[in-house]
């Protein structure tokens, strides 16, 4: 499955995603990650400042509806997997995510953007974990496609 | 009261973001990831867009002594490079590439309901709560 490079959408995209990152912080001094916003949810008892992670979430979950309601070709899906392997990828993806302290939000936007040695190293593993990935899936074993 | 509201605001600008961006489509991710196939670089831009806006903001935000709904800024405080960081990564990175999803694109896309979609969001869940009682053995 091929997609088109869509610079336009994706550079005001992008913005949108680091306003929310700053104004977070600017507002109630918290980094935008998402694994660790949802993660602190997923524990019982939940973390004390449980009301502010459910309701950057709630907003998370609801404003793509919104948008797509009025732009519905930015709602386009694509599976490059069955059930089975989105399963595994979730369960790694949650399991990275967490032991490594964060993900594409936390470290590739907010860590980078101050600068996080941490950051910076982890973006890169997991950016190149992603290519190898992808590569051994689409080339190698040549599924997907 | 008002940081439960702000971040609800934030919360729904990122999801826009995601959504503007087309980040919430896994087939658009995986084609940013096939550099020997059909490349589709946007993810670059979403991030050198995300990036750019943050970098500013945040230094504007620290020249502060507070955030404006809170009494201190809450930062990561580890700074050294250690085997959790990267071996985390690693796993985060195959995840990434097998599904096309991470946690925010994958939250983004709850409303379109799709099978794949509760299911990687289902198992990403356990990771989550699995991976942080690793964490918990491990330090």
């Amino acid at each position: 499955m091929t997609t088109a490079f869509t610079p336009i959408p994706a550079l005001i995209g992008g913005a949108l995603i680091g306003l929310a990152a700053v104004l977070l912080m600017l507002f109630n001094g918290r980094v935008a990650g998402i694994s660790g916003i949802t993660g602190q949810l997923l524990k019982w008892p939940p973390a004390a400042d449980w009301p502010w992670r459910l309701a950057f979430v709630a907003g998370l979950v609801a404003a793509p509806l919104a948008v797509v309601q009025r732009a519905p070709d930015m709602a386009e899906l694509g599976f490059v997997a069955g059930l089975p392997v989105m399963a595994l990828a979730g369960f790694l993806v949650g399991f990275g995510s967490s032991f490594g302290s964060g993900c594409t939000s936390g470290h590739g936007v907010c860590g980078i953007a101050r600068l996080s040695k941490r950051s910076i190293l982890a973006t890169v593993v997991f950016m190149t974990a992603g290519l190898l990935t992808v590569f051994v899936v689409r080339h190698v074993i040549g599924a997907g496609d | 009261m008002g940081q439960v509201i702000m971040a609800l605001l934030c919360g729904a600008l990122f999801g826009g973001g995601l959504t503007v961006s087309g980040m919430i489509n896994p087939a658009k991710i995986v084609s940013f990831l096939d550099i020997a196939g059909d490349w589709d670089p946007s993810l670059i831009l979403v991030m050198a867009g995300a990036v750019g806006i943050t970098a500013i903001g945040y230094r504007l935000t620290f020249g502060r002594a507070q955030p404006i709904f809170s009494d201190r800024f809450s930062l990561p405080t580890a700074a050294d490079i250690d085997a959790r960081l990267l071996t985390g990564a690693a796993i985060f990175g195959i995840g990434w590439g097998l599904g096309g999803y991470c946690p925010g694109p994958a939250l983004a896309g709850l409303f379109q309901g799709a099978p794949e979609t509760l299911t990687f969001l289902a198992t990403m869940c356990v990771g989550l709560v699995a991976g942080r009682l690793a964490t918990e053995a491990t330090t």
